[in-house]
């Protein structure tokens, strides 16, 4: 018997091609955050049911609570006009992903559209696509939609809209690269012979065929917009008092950090835990379906 | 290569100017008056219109395009309504402090990234695997303005391992004071022989520089897996492990080789990210970069100077992609070969 | 006999993919290991160089080295064999070499790995490369800047640079023209006659092996089903599977006659 160091797991393949045994791992980790990303919207939905006290999640104050540590009462404690952290926690998970949602609607509403225009007509449309895109993806993502965020007057539309505007280069970069390698494969030249017409063509070939690498990115941007929302929420940017969204509650318990360390800690732990969520989600997804990717965007 | 350079740069160039215009498209969507903000809100109609004539709004949209453009090339990048300094030379006293942060964290991250990376792609599916993997993901999930308070209320107030705040001891200024050449603290303290100084100013650094450092090496150990995991099974590494050599050159040296391309993409990539990322925790360290001014510009509502910020930050994005496409073509000869 | 393997079994899992009973390589000779792909050729070439383990198989059975049992030895100690008694070249000469190293890199490289000082190295490798007849500016090249027929005799150079006893073509002319695959069997020839290599060459192509090996064995699902002088299983094959293997090969000579 040949003493051999640490095998890899059987691969399917030998001299040629890769391991494909990440599928398997990739499997679990897919598991684990499908489930608790499941969990939090679960928690999202029943916020109101679940919540001891859901007037706190919105414009209750109580004077003489103000901030008292975790108790049986107060699960995560009172922040700085006595509101219950818990139930504010419970209910911050409406706000994230349902931003997160918008976004990315956004961005797919006219990052798809101009993809496919982009890749499958060609030509100077393409270009001046690319070019524009080019000049949007100069920026980094947070940056752009700071800068948009700080011109328009502060509130969860603003933030959804100037990160949407800065998000939407990258899907119509993605979406256009594979419109334009289907559009040239065979299949899609004997369409036009045979006289199909241009709108049936993308819509019922062209656009199928180019959406799963759209998918597996969603999935992974996910996180990062849920990231990018609640940083500009703590600059003061995004969302404003009463609502409560996670990162608004890390920039308000900020000043009173060091004596009442539960105001910004629960928050902030909701907001890592979601992101954690989504892009072990994203991951999986992205090991399942499209393995070859770029880990970069 | 020389002709490769030439095609990047001219690219480059091009980006620049749609940037420049992006900005001035951006300055544009500000509802309400500038002229007002500046003049303030006692203004007379006679000095709404001077405000107007010193902001050159009362020329066409694309006679102020030009100006700006002009402005932007010749060093002129507006006024912060805030500080009442021209914006460039805002910039330029903050932007050391930020840059000293970023390269600090990247060096950090690739430091990490790197070795935890190879490991994870030489046992893989194993526990340290999956360990690190997990690990890596947390990275790139965090929160960073919420790390950077529990780490300094966890390291700085509670354990008194490091400084909560400031760039260096204040105190040293009178003791050691530090003479400025580059600007970069760190370097100035290292070239003077500032021993104290030096001190100080890393132990310093080191709180926000691993806050910044969370993201990029979470994606720099990713990325290090996933490539060197899919070289691993490919005939070139069969033939040099068939030629006798060990697995740690095979994973080191060989398999590193080929991953080195896209870590150095992914540097440039994220050293425009982790420079915004500077913008969160720098007003809780008290780090007297781009990212405090920014916050206070954003307080303020200064938005010349958030332009300004923007226009700069995007700028280094551009060069640095620039740079490490250079780079990578010097890397991998099939690129400059194409 | 150089290479005596015996009751050779690779399995992933449990699923058996090859059992050699019996299999020799002696000095001086070219051995064909022929059949169709998937028959579980390639990976006797791991197995024989302990490298079965890299894609998740297991070997048991024994293969010697001049008397010595490979099998249970450590794998530092096959990292000395490896390269240096037994040499391997692979299908793709083109992947087969890392896309960002020079092509010299990796060559000297080897040769230091196997205790060559770096004049050593240099002169071995001039040697090596005069004698596959390629320029010695070659090593300063990219892989990409040069041919299938050229990488592949690179590949036979360092096996000829580091006096290897074995080596083992695993479907070495299978990605070249016809007329590159002449000069790279010229080159074993070569080998055999001049180094007195003991070369184990594993093809799909029967029309190759007949022209090029002195013994032949013919696997199939796993197995060797007939061996023996090459003359002899080629033109009155006692296995079906050979005859089989042998009517599907086409001739120029009966095109010619039709």
């Amino acid at each position: 018997m040949i003493e051999a160091p640490a095998p890899l797991p059987p691969a399917a393949t030998g001299l040629r091609g890769q391991a494909r045994w990440r599928g398997l791992a990739g499997n679990r980790l897919m598991a684990a955050g499908g489930l608790m990303a499941a969990l939090i919207v679960i928690v999202a939905l029943l916020a109101p049911l679940i919540a001891p006290l859901p007037g706190d999640a919105d414009t209750a104050t109580h004077p003489f609570l103000v901030l008292h540590p975790p108790s049986a009462r107060h699960w995560f404690g009172t922040d700085q006009v006595g509101r219950d952290v818990f139930s504010r926690v419970l209910y911050g998970a409406r706000v994230s992903p349902l931003i997160a949602a918008a976004v990315l609607v956004f961005a797919c509403a006219i990052g798809i559209p101009l993809g496919i225009c982009a890749g499958y007509f060609g030509g100077w449309l393409d270009e001046v696509i690319m070019r524009v895109t080019d000049i949007f993806l100069a920026f980094p993502p947070l940056l752009l939609a700071l800068a948009f965020a700080a011109v328009l007057p502060a509130s969860l539309t603003s933030l959804t809209i100037a990160i949407g505007i800065t998000w939407w280069p990258w899907y119509t970069r993605l979406i256009r690269g594979q419109a334009a390698s289907v559009a040239g494969r065979a299949y899609i030249e004997s369409c036009r012979a045979l006289g199909i017409p241009r709108r049936r063509i993308i819509l019922r070939h062209i656009l199928p065929n180019s959406i799963t690498p759209l998918i597996v990115q969603v999935s992974l941007d996910v996180g990062g917009v849920i990231l990018t929302a609640s940083a500009l929420s703590f600059l003061g940017l995004g969302a404003q008092d009463p609502t409560p969204d996670w990162g608004l509650m890390v920039s308000e318990g900020e000043s009173y950090f060091t004596t009442a360390w539960w105001v910004v800690t629960f928050p902030g732990i909701a907001i890592l835990l979601t992101a954690f969520a989504f892009n072990l989600l994203g991951d999986g997804l992205r090991d399942l379906l499209d393995p070859r990717r770029d880990l970069l965007r | 290569m020389i002709v490769y350079v030439a095609r990047r740069l001219a690219l480059a160039v091009v980006v620049v100017a749609g940037v420049i215009a992006l900005t001035f498209v951006v300055a544009r969507v500000v509802p309400g008056d500038p002229a007002a903000t500046w003049a303030g809100p006692h203004a007379s109609a006679a000095q709404l219109a001077a405000a107007r004539r010193f902001l050159g709004l009362d020329r066409p949209p694309a006679a102020q395009l030009l100006a700006y453009f002009a402005g932007i090339l010749t060093g002129n990048w507006g006024v912060s309504i805030h500080t009442h300094q021209p914006v460039l030379s805002d910039i330029g006293t903050a932007a050391p402090a930020s840059l000293e942060l970023v390269s600090a964290a990247l060096i950090m991250a690739i430091a990490a990234g790197i070795p935890l990376g190879l490991v994870s792609a030489r046992w893989p599916g194993r526990s340290l695997d999956h360990a690190i993997r997990a690990g890596s993901i947390l990275g790139v999930s965090m929160p960073i303005f919420w790390m950077a308070l529990i780490l300094q209320l966890v390291f700085a107030q509670r354990l008194r391992l490091l400084p909560a705040a400031g760039e260096y001891s204040s105190g040293l200024l009178f003791t050691h004071p530090l003479a400025r050449h580059t600007g970069f603290d760190v370097i100035d303290a290292l070239i003077t022989g500032n021993w104290p100084m030096l001190g100080s100013t890393l132990s310093h650094l080191a709180l926000p520089a691993v806050v910044v450092a969370a993201y990029p090496a979470g994606l720099i150990t990713r990325l290090v897996r996933a490539q060197v995991l899919d070289t691993i099974g490919e005939t070139h590494v069969q033939m040099i492990r068939a030629l006798g050599f060990p697995e740690r050159a095979v994973f080191g040296r060989f398999a590193m080789k080929l991953a080195w391309n896209p870590v150095a993409a992914a540097v440039a990539l994220v050293f425009g990210y982790s420079l915004v990322n500077t913008f969160l925790v720098e007003s809780i360290f008290d780090w007297p970069g781009l990212g405090s001014y920014t916050a206070a510009s954003v307080s303020s509502l200064d938005t010349p100077a958030i332009l300004g910020v923007t226009l700069f930050i995007a700028l280094v994005y551009v060069a640095a992609n620039l740079i490490v496409d250079i780079i990578q073509a010097g890397l991998d000869p099939r690129i400059r070969l194409r | 006999m150089r290479l005596q393997v015996s009751e050779l079994t690779v399995r992933f899992g449990t699923r058996q993919v090859a059992h050699i009973g019996d299999f020799s390589l002696g000095e001086a000779e070219i051995v064909g290991l022929a059949g169709e792909s998937g028959s579980g050729k390639s990976m006797t070439t791991l197995a024989i160089l302990g490298l079965a383990h890299t894609v998740g198989a297991t070997v048991t059975g024994s293969i010697r080295l001049d008397g010595t049992e490979l099998t249970s030895m450590s794998q530092r100690e096959l990292r000395d064999v490896r390269g240096r008694r037994i040499a391997a070249i692979f299908q793709s000469p083109a992947m087969a070499f890392s896309p960002v190293f020079k092509v010299g890199s990796v060559v000297l490289r080897a040769l230091r790995l196997h205790g060559m000082t770096r004049a050593e190295a240099a002169e071995a490798a001039a040697r090596a490369l005069r004698q596959v007849l390629l320029p010695t500016g070659l090593l300063d090249r990219y892989p990409a800047q040069l041919s299938g027929g050229q990488l592949q005799r690179v590949a036979i150079a360092i096996a000829i640079a580091l006096r290897a006893e074995i080596l083992l073509a695993d479907e070495p002319t299978s990605a070249l023209d016809v007329t590159v695959q002449a000069e790279v069997l010229d080159v074993l020839r070569d080998l055999r006659d001049r180094q007195g290599m003991s070369v184990l060459f594993i093809s799909h192509d029967l029309a190759v092996v007949a022209e090029l090996c002195d013994r032949v064995a013919i696997m199939h699902d796993g197995r060797i089903v007939e061996q023996g002088p090459a003359t002899q299983v080629l033109s009155a094959p006692r296995h079906s599977y050979t005859a089989g293997l042998l009517a599907a090969v086409p001739s120029i000579r009966d095109s010619a006659h039709r």
